[in-house]
């Protein structure tokens, strides 16, 4: 059973009251993009045992989509953020940082 | 192997001893073949107080090379190298096992079998599944306790009922044998079930009569039986750490025993696919996520048949020894945990309730969770990768288990000739080339 904290809201909210929303960080690709991007965009998805992004949705709540940032191994979460972002603010990645030294997730590490 | 020579064998061993009763180490002499199970056997081995059963695998350390390394000792993993062995002659082969034998999602489904699918290219290779369960124990020799005892799926939307009903046409056309029967059909074959609702109507099912359920553990411990007998290597707790890689081409395997060379390398690890993969350096369309069962206190006798219900979500057989099997919800984000979120057994539970009253009052002993590996498509992968030499068998989320043989069989071929027909449609390419064999829709959510 997760909790997360809602970063709009503040709620914290135990896992039936949000939606997953898969993962996070996706660049979408869409008319003229390359048949592999766009696949990659489609189909192709981080399966990581570790550290991931993903977004859910406070569905019984503010109604609103937000990141967070969990250890699929341990279901551990690091941090919860605001949607509006191309990346992971630095403050979640120090925290996943002092506790998964060496961690890397696409891009980010 | 022959009858004679094992007797032959046990006299040897019988004057290396005192009289009496053979101590404990003559049951663990190593002999080429394995003694086969019979009634022979029984009354054999009974007369000397069952001390000379032997074990029904050796456990030897890794050799420098083999002709081929499957990764995961589950029942996919295992009927592959099965395959490869018994169909194309390929027996130098190492099976290699992070964990135990069978102990991932082989051991932790809830055992049903049935080919009920709507495209094509599933129905075909889980009725070639389907259709090597009847004969497995046989072909083992090793009890796999098939019990074709029918499956159903219910339909209780009117949706449910068109869509059941095409697949039955399509199954005709397959040459799968299922019938759509009626509401008063399903209350004569399931007499413990609520028909009417409220909230839920059955109004009828998708009746398989040649579907039904296997004993899992026996499935991976047969074919790992046969697979050493043919003396290939099982070799357990043994993890791959990483893949080696001459340009393009695969060489071999890093693992906590050192590493391994081999001309091919199938990988069949479900959950973990992804982190294989990693490991070789190409991505799969592949998430993993927790998928939850659970089982009831045993009861006397109450249904002999499988029964599904994918719009509530949830499915239920009755097991010999009588405990209710259930299987439940996925957990909707990715996970390794083995255990899976609470809630979803509250939705499963509260769902089969209101269709199997009786089940209200009943105790669960106990509930797991396994890592089913879901593609986009929910049809599972059978490919060549990225990588020559190595080949994935893989995304058989939710529903792996009855398919063991089917996938095994189809792999063998893939990794012996480079190409089976059961396996065509099932690259992992199809997805970029939208040849999707698509089942999320015709097979509800259980599977």
């Amino acid at each position: 059973m997760l909790l997360l904290e809602c970063p709009y809201c503040g709620a914290k909210c135990e896992e039936t009251e949000l939606s997953p929303g898969g993962e996070a960080h996706i660049k979408r690709y869409g008319p003229g993009s390359s048949d592999q991007d766009f696949e990659a965009y489609l189909f192709m998805r981080e399966n990581p045992k570790g550290v991931h992004f993903e977004r859910w949705r406070h569905v019984y709540g503010c109604g609103k989509w937000f990141h967070a940032a969990r250890c699929t191994q341990s279901l551990e979460v690091f941090g919860t953020y605001a949607a509006q972002t191309f990346e992971p603010p630095q403050e979640i990645k120090d925290k996943i940082s002092a506790k998964r030294p060496g961690w890397s997730w696409r891009d980010f590490s | 192997m022959s009858q004679v020579g094992c007797v032959v064998t046990h006299w040897i061993v019988g004057n290396e001893q005192d009289k009496g009763i053979p101590n404990a180490q003559s049951k663990n002499r190593i002999r080429n073949h394995m003694r086969r199970y019979s009634a022979f056997a029984i009354a054999r081995e009974g007369a000397r107080y069952h001390t000379g059963w032997e074990r029904a695998w050796k456990s030897p350390e890794p050799k420098k090379r083999y002709d081929a390394i499957i990764v995961g000792a589950g029942g996919h993993g295992l009927a592959t190298a099965y395959y490869l062995g018994k169909n194309h002659g390929i027996k130098n082969v190492a099976i290699l096992e992070k964990g135990w034998l069978g102990g991932g999602n082989t051991g932790r489904n809830t055992t049903i079998i049935r080919s009920n699918y709507l495209q094509d290219p599933s129905a075909a290779i889980y009725e070639k599944a389907r259709s090597l369960y009847e004969t497995m124990s046989q072909d083992l020799n090793y009890n796999v306790m098939f019990s074709p005892r029918g499956v159903m799926m219910l339909a209780q939307t009117e949706h449910e009922i068109r869509g059941y009903e095409r697949t039955a046409h399509a199954n005709a056309l397959q040459g799968v044998a299922t019938e759509f029967i009626s509401p008063q059909r399903v209350k004569e074959l399931v007499p413990i079930i609520n028909i009417h609702g409220p909230r839920y109507p059955v109004l009828g099912a998708l009746w398989q009569p040649r579907g039904g359920t296997a004993r899992h553990d026996a499935v991976a411990w047969g074919y790992a039986r046969a697979c050493s007998n043919m003396g290939m290597d099982i070799i357990q707790q043994c993890e791959v750490t990483g893949v080696r890689r001459d340009g393009d081409k695969v060489i071999g395997v890093d693992t906590t025993k050192g590493s391994i060379d081999c001309d091919k390398l199938g990988v069949v690890v479900a959950g973990h696919s992804g982190v294989l993969a990693d490991m070789a350096g190409f991505r799969l369309p592949i998430e993993s996520v927790a998928l939850q069962a659970l089982v009831s206190e045993p009861i006397k006798p109450c249904m002999d048949v499988v029964v599904m219900a994918n719009t509530v979500h949830g499915y239920m057989s009755q097991s010999d020894k009588g405990e209710m099997v259930i299987g439940g919800g996925a957990d909707g984000y990715n996970n390794y945990t083995q255990r899976g979120s609470f809630h979803h057994i509250e939705e499963t539970v509260r769902a089969l309730v209101e269709t199997f009253p009786m089940i209200s009052r009943l105790k669960m002993l106990r509930q797991w969770g396994g890592i089913v590996d879901m593609t986009g498509d929910r049809s599972p992968i059978i490919s060549k990768t990225p990588v020559e030499n190595m080949f994935i068998n893989c995304g058989w989320g939710t529903g792996g288990f009855k398919a063991i043989p089917g996938s095994g069989w189809a792999m063998a071929e893939l990794m012996a000739k480079g190409a089976s027909p059961l396996a065509d449609e099932f690259t992992m390419w199809r997805f970029g080339e939208g040849k999707f064999i698509d089942e999320s829709v015709a097979a509800g959510v259980a599977h």
